[in-house]
């Protein structure tokens, strides 16, 4: 089949890519920067293309709930928020964590604390990997950092989130959601014909009735539960580990950076090479499960003298660098906040003046 | 006589639904809640749709829907019962959908669900539990919890000029154009629950006909909250709940048929 390539903004990716996915319905509520995602949806009519639903809710509060619902009938549910909207739908995804339903979550995030601003910000950073609901859970993390990586996880997303019966987070940012690049389209898969054997969409004859909760009154069967959750999470850790890692060979220091700004610091480590500085990038896919290891392998690397974290906020995944890298090696920081994104030269100058170069 | 001469088909007056499990109830003894959830199982048995419904049960009494009943149930977490049905029903149309909620979940924290769903004409059911008080909790303050009525955050008595007015919430919700049936029963006597099992039928009925939202509400007792006995109970809720909230149709067909002017 003949590819089709398309000059889109990030989020129309994420909405066409979500059509193309066969995704059964996307509940959301307007905020910016991803307003285009939903406004897309109802632009191109998705219901007339797939049967997709597509419905505004009053908030994000309900959005998420509704996409508990349906994820509850074992369809393919997605929706897309930006942070003060996630930091509403926390709840919900506690308890889809805790049901264990599989649905996509977006987040295009923007600068915080509180209404904070509209510009990319990746702050979000620790609310997504580290909890933001209450309760010992994980949320598988795909980071894009571009437009056409937007359209690709949102099928890997789908697959992923029903594989492990988990919510899939794709933590991409304000930058990510509003700029145009030339993508090659997925091709358009069905939507599903059949669901899991635990979907609540009305007991089959013959069959035993189903029942979806995360509630445990007695607390030697929820720990029992958050067992079996935790050894969901460590499958997840060995075998969805996803990275790049460019120019890391024969580097002598390296930036670890995921999303937009792994974008930026590309331009970045050329600019240091021309000038004879050996640096590499590496680029975290899934910001949970972490790549760990393979960190701590770099660290390892003798001709390797030091990692500087990259980050479009104060310093978050620094901490689980840090956690890889064990002190082998010093670990530097370079962030802009509150929506400011360094240019490539400020990252190379950071460097330089981190390591003494 | 003996037992054994008695219990004979002939002689089967009633018996439990065979969509309820043989679970024990979580109710405490002389609580409504019971009679409502097995009245529900009745009327779905009765239509046969079993293999096409699915319930809601959010947090409070309601929350443990699932173990005693035989056909499919989602937990929602506490007042988000009316989202999690809309994203139900919203992707299998063809299947009955209805939440079970009571008055902290329908009229507190999911006013906002609520309203919007019915606003849209949802085409759910929603059951709807009001004993003006926190059941679950232990007895604390509902949204309905009458002027005057003690609870544990109440303690001295509901005072409106700080605590704001019991809310009287389906009236309001029957003046949605989305709203096609709204009635409200108790189940403190035979009578009264063959009326509200006739309702839930013409609920489900609406559900099958796509006619939008319907709401079952019934103003039950909550004993052990109210500090009363079963018998006692049910006569305060006659006494004072059905005076602020009484009994009958309020909109039927989606023309509301209940007197505006009354004290509602």
């Amino acid at each position: 089949m003949e590819k089709e390539f398309k000059l889109m903004k990030g989020n129309e990716a994420i909405a066409e890519a979500a059509i193309r996915a066969g995704a059964d319905a996307f509940y959301g509520y307007p905020i910016t920067p991803q307003t285009e995602v939903m406004e897309y949806l109802m632009e191109v009519d998705a219901e007339s293309r797939t049967g997709m639903v597509v419905l505004q809710a009053e908030s994000e509060v309900s959005a998420i709930n509704m996409v508990y619902g349906a994820a509850a009938t074992g369809h393919r549910v997605l929706t897309s928020s930006s942070s003060p909207g996630i930091s509403l739908m926390s709840e919900g995804i506690s308890y889809l964590a805790g049901a264990e339903l599989p649905c996509l979550l977006i987040n295009v995030s923007r600068g915080g604390p509180g209404l904070g601003t509209i510009q990319p910000s990746q702050a979000d950073y620790f609310q997504t990997v580290k909890g933001g609901g209450h309760g010992d859970y994980k949320l598988l993390t795909l980071a894009p950092s571009s437009v056409q990586e937007m359209a690709d996880f949102i099928a890997e997303g789908f697959d992923l989130a029903f594989k492990y019966r988990n919510p899939v987070m794709i933590l991409s940012d304000g930058a990510l959601g509003q700029m145009m690049e030339k993508i090659v389209l997925p091709e358009q898969r069905p939507r599903l014909a059949e669901y899991p054997d635990w979907a609540t969409n009305g007991t089959p004859e013959g069959k035993e009735r189903r029942f979806v909760t995360s509630l445990n009154l007695l607390p030697q069967q929820h720990e029992m539960v958050n067992i079996r959750l935790q050894e969901k999470y460590r499958a997840m850790e060995a075998e969805e580990v996803r990275y790049e890692m460019i120019d890391c060979e024969d580097a002598e220091y390296i930036i670890v950076a995921f999303g937009i700004i792994a974008r930026i610091a590309q331009k970045s480590i050329e600019l240091a090479r021309a000038k004879g500085h050996k640096i590499g990038l590496f680029r975290p896919i899934t910001l949970y499960p972490f790549p760990t290891k393979e960190i701590t392998a770099l660290a390892e690397e003798n001709r390797v003298k030091g990692l500087m974290s990259v980050e479009l906020n104060a310093g978050q995944m620094i901490e689980d660098i840090r956690l890889a890298v064990e002190g082998r090696k010093p670990v530097g920081f370079f962030g802009r906040l509150g929506g400011m994104v360094p240019s490539p030269e400020e990252i190379e100058n950071a460097l330089y003046k981190e390591f003494n170069l | 006589m003996e037992a054994k001469d008695i219990i004979k088909p002939e002689n089967l007056v009633y018996q439990k639904s065979r969509l309820m499990s043989d679970a024990t109830f979580n109710f405490c003894p002389g609580c409504g809640h019971g009679v409502v959830v097995r009245t529900i199982a009745e009327v779905i048995e009765e239509m046969g749709i079993e293999h096409d419904v699915v319930g809601i049960s959010p947090v409070g009494c309601s929350v443990f829907l699932y173990d005693f009943y035989k056909f499919d149930v989602v937990e929602a977490a506490h007042g988000r019962a009316c989202a999690v049905a809309t994203g139900i029903k919203r992707v299998i149309p063809e299947k009955y959908v209805f939440t079970y909620q009571g008055d902290g979940d329908l009229a507190a924290i999911g006013t906002a669900e609520t309203m919007h769903a019915c606003n849209r004409g949802e085409n759910i059911v929603i059951v709807f539990i009001n004993n003006g008080i926190y059941g679950m909790t232990g007895g604390q303050m509902a949204p309905t919890t009458l002027e005057g009525m003690k609870t544990t955050t109440c303690p001295r008595g509901r005072d409106v000029k700080t605590m704001g007015y019991p809310l009287n919430i389906t009236p309001l919700l029957a003046q949605l154009d989305g709203v096609h049936y709204v009635t409200r029963h108790s189940v403190h006597t035979p009578a009264n629950v063959r009326k509200l099992k006739k309702a839930l039928r013409q609920a489900f009925e609406n559900q099958r006909d796509k006619k939008g939202t319907s709401i079952v509400e019934v103003v039950s007792n909550c004993n052990s909250g109210w500090g009363l006995s079963p018998k006692a109970a049910n006569d305060w809720m006659v006494e004072n709940m059905f005076k602020k909230y009484p009994l009958g149709d309020m909109k039927v067909d989606g023309k509301i048929v209940m007197d505006m002017n009354l004290p509602r």
